[in-house]
């Protein structure tokens, strides 16, 4: 049977996801507090929840459902993105519990497994729900056996269960498969929703537009054309308080393993054959596996970590300081890596990728820097301070296109001089771009894949990073490189080998 | 800030805007559309305020084109607005009245934003026959206001029998809110068969007649329109009822909430507000060319 509204493609109508429940796991975090509670109110007032939706919190305080209505009050309040409406709030209460319990108790599971029968009958959620597991993966195996245990994670005909988990998808291949084992144990394959929320941003998802809607930049997008691509992501912050996280992880498998090759496959992959998830997801996964770093590793790769020092006009401690790090650790804050995608488009094109903290800017950025022409119109003094052609992509913060070339100095002489193109989203569509986590955690609702990777896109990454990471392990201490700065010295040197350097993002 | 060039021509309204993007830094890159809204007087800053809302969406440069025809004098005084006084975009208002008005078209090419698309709106009063106009021929999209007309069902009948892909109705717009949410509780009931089914809505209210057009022709059933619900006429649109074999879909809206009641799951309700017209154009902004869904009502049921 078909629904006899759904004529034809109407664009105006919006996806509104049918009656579920999501049942959140860690809500005393940040993330939830600052971006999955804001982001569920958002989705709420764009009128794209549905009628029965229900939220329910899971967590160890001893809270009420009164208290716990209190933290999503104060949570959206300072945080949502659209306007604060007392309507809206009120329609999100009706469907808010609160769960207490420890992830090891198992009355606590029967008591929320009532919970969600009681949203069932009273709600109308029609057995449908999504599990959010905001905690560490340490607590995955625990949660997940409980949710089997309980019958939670077990659906009726008609209905859904799912779970999202977030990244570390594991630490290395190992445990990320490891990992997947317990989730995969009791979740089917197409039911688990991997969140990288950078897949969930625009700019990422206008990677595919800009590639594929246009006639303008396909053809040149090779490495006939294309002499080389940098991938940054640089925070000008420390570790802050993660540092019970973050050492022995560092930037590599922090951010590289998952953002930076994540958008090193939409930047290299082939022309998938449609928006299909399972298209897309083939074609990015085809690029990951011709994806490799070049030996020597130790030529072709850097690391560092930032020492303490003033950065624009505050005093900083370095990262061995920091509280709650070992100060004999060889954790990176900062790893830069030259990557080669062996397929015929990219043959002789590198990629290089870089990413970490307490650099200069906050800036994310895929640069893809062209090859010169030859120059046989133009003497070598004409086009001296003629650079590279350029296409950046800015991911964030500024979101937009940047385009590179060269103009005539106006004057007599012919001196050809760097000039850009700049399209910036906030100008040509002032419209507030949603969140990542309100399109993520609405596809999710809606059971729609095409931004999460899947299993086999994770191993392939920590297949392309335990070599580098290995080799670093035998290294002894990272780099040091000063707070504010772009990195270590040896970063440059690693370009400066193959004949190129950094460009300023 | 405002200029003000009263008993101007076009010419010199363009190297206005060009002095003004030299000194001022005032730019026009990044605006995506021109929107060309044609009004009369006693309309003029309510349309202002409404296009300047959209157009923090949508960045454009406005075109107002506010036309007195009655007055002897053939004059044409312009007010550019910029920056602050202009939301995201800029805003031009033309006064235009006596003989300048026998070619408006002349008016606005001069000022349109190169290869951008054009939006034309009739905030006021909307003609016949949108795309026979001088503004509807240039324009690639064209927003018409039902609602304001003396006879609004006359007037789709005569939209019908002039319409031109582009063409659009802000009825048609103030009604997809309740169009996304019936779809979506209809995905629930797919297995059961429609038998019947009522808007209640005002006699006089397009939005309530489209919608009651479009039920019925996706549902193949005839759909009544009822004026009254619980013994009270109707603003507007309060309600929707849709009958199965052996059972019954509502959906009734009081203030801002729409209740639903529905086989085989709780009652429950959902936020539905009222649309403003600067939610309805910033919708309309969003989808330039031609919507197949208003044409398909449009077409069947007032030609």
């Amino acid at each position: 049977m078909t629904n006899p509204l759904r004529g034809f493609e109407d664009r105006r109508l919006q996806k509104i996801a049918g009656p579920s429940g999501l049942i959140m796991f860690g809500v005393t975090g940040d993330l939830s507090r600052k971006k999955l509670l804001p982001a569920i109110y958002d989705l709420l007032n764009r009128g794209l929840l549905p009628p029965a939706f229900s939220l329910v919190g899971f967590a160890r305080r001893d809270w009420s459902t009164e208290d716990f209505v209190s933290v999503v009050h104060d949570a959206v309040k300072q945080h949502a993105r659209t306007a604060w409406s007392e309507e809206v709030w009120l329609q999100l209460v009706k469907g808010i519990r609160f769960v207490s319990g420890q992830h090891g108790d198992p009355e606590a599971f029967e008591r929320l497994k009532q919970v969600v029968d009681e949203l069932d009958q009273e709600r109308g959620t029609a057995g449908n729900h999504t599990f959010y597991l905001s905690i560490p993966p340490r607590d995955f195996p625990l949660v997940v056996n409980q949710l089997d245990e309980s019958g939670l994670a077990k659906a009726g005909p008609g209905q859904f269960r799912r779970v999202v988990i977030e990244k570390p998808f594991g630490s290395n291949l190992e445990t990320a498969r490891e990992l997947n084992d317990v989730v995969e144990r009791v979740f089917p394959e197409d039911s688990i929703f991997r969140i990288d929320h950078y897949l969930g941003k625009e700019t990422v998802q206008n990677i595919l537009a800009l590639r594929f809607a246009n006639q303008l930049f396909e053809p040149i997008w090779n490495g006939d054309n294309i002499d080389h691509v940098q991938i940054t992501m640089a925070e000008d912050i420390g570790i802050g308080g993660r540092a019970g996280y973050y050492d022995g992880i560092g930037a590599a498998r922090d951010v590289i393993q998952n953002h930076l090759l994540q958008l090193l496959a939409l930047t290299a992959m082939e022309r998938p054959a449609s928006f299909d998830a399972a298209e897309l997801r083939e074609a990015k996964e085809t690029v990951l596996a011709a994806t490799r770093s070049p030996e020597p590793l130790d030529e072709h790769t850097a690391r560092g970590q930032y020492a303490s020092g003033w950065q624009g006009g505050e005093e900083v401690k370095g990262f061995l300081e920091e509280d709650g790090i070992n100060p004999q650790s060889v954790t990176e804050t900062f790893a830069a890596m030259r990557l080669d995608v062996h397929t015929p488009r990219w043959s002789g094109t590198p990629f290089y990728l870089r990413a970490g903290k307490r650099l200069g800017r906050r800036v994310t950025e895929i640069a893809l820097v062209f090859k010169r022409p030859e120059h046989n119109l133009f003497g070598e003094g004409a086009t001296s301070q003629l650079g590279e052609n350029a296409l950046v992509i800015r991911v964030q913060p500024n979101e937009g296109v940047t385009i590179r070339f060269g103009s005539k100095i106006p004057g007599a002489s012919m001196q050809v001089r760097d000039v850009t193109m700049d399209f910036a989203y906030g100008h040509a569509f002032t419209e507030d771009s949603p969140e990542a986590y309100e399109r993520l955690i609405l596809d999710a609702l809606l059971g729609e894949p095409p931004l999460f990777p899947r299993q086999r896109e994770v191993e392939l990454s920590w297949e392309i990073l335990d070599p580098i990471v290995e080799a670093w392990e035998h290294q002894g201490a990272p780099e040091e490189y000063a707070p504010g700065s772009w990195g270590t010295a040896s970063a440059d040197q690693m370009m400066a080998r193959d004949g190129r350097a950094w460009r300023r993002p | 800030m405002i200029v003000e060039l009263p008993q101007t021509t076009i010419s010199k309204v363009s190297k206005k805007l060009q002095e003004l993007r030299e000194s001022g830094g005032v730019v026009s890159l990044g605006r995506v559309l021109t929107l060309i809204v044609e009004t009369d007087l006693e309309h003029l800053e309510e349309a202002v305020a409404c296009a300047n809302g959209a157009s923090r969406l949508h960045p454009s440069r406005i075109i107002v084109l506010a036309t007195s025809a009655q007055a002897a004098e053939s004059r044409l005084d312009v007010e550019i607005r910029v920056g602050g006084d202009a939301g995201a975009s800029e805003v031009i208002i033309l006064r235009a009245q006596g003989e300048v008005l026998s070619n408006k078209e002349s008016l606005v090419t001069g000022l349109l934003l190169p290869d951008a698309p054009v939006v034309a709106w009739w905030p006021a009063q909307s003609p016949e026959n949108p795309s026979g106009t001088e503004i509807g021929a240039i324009a690639s999209r064209r927003i018409t206001e039902s609602a304001n007309e003396p006879d609004p069902i006359a007037y789709l009948r005569s939209l019908a029998k002039n319409y031109q892909p582009g063409d659009g109705d802000m009825a048609w717009t103030r009604i997809t809110l309740w169009r996304s949410q019936l779809t979506a509780l209809m995905d629930l009931h797919q297995g059961r068969k429609v038998t019947a089914a009522t808007v209640y809505g005002s006699a006089s209210s397009p939005s309530a007649h489209l919608l009651a057009d479009w039920l019925g022709l996706n549902l193949g059933v005839d759909v009544a329109l009822e004026t009254q619900l619980d013994g009270e006429l109707v603003q507007g649109i309060g309600g929707v009822e849709i009958t199965f074999d052996s059972a019954k879909l509502s959906m009734i809206r009081t203030n801002q909430v729409a209740h639903i009641s529905q086989p085989d799951a709780p009652d429950t309700s959902v936020l539905l507000p009222r649309r403003t017209d600067l939610d309805s154009l910033i919708e309309d902004m969003r989808f330039l060319g031609e919507d197949l869904g208003y044409a398909q009502v449009l077409l069947r049921e007032y030609r």
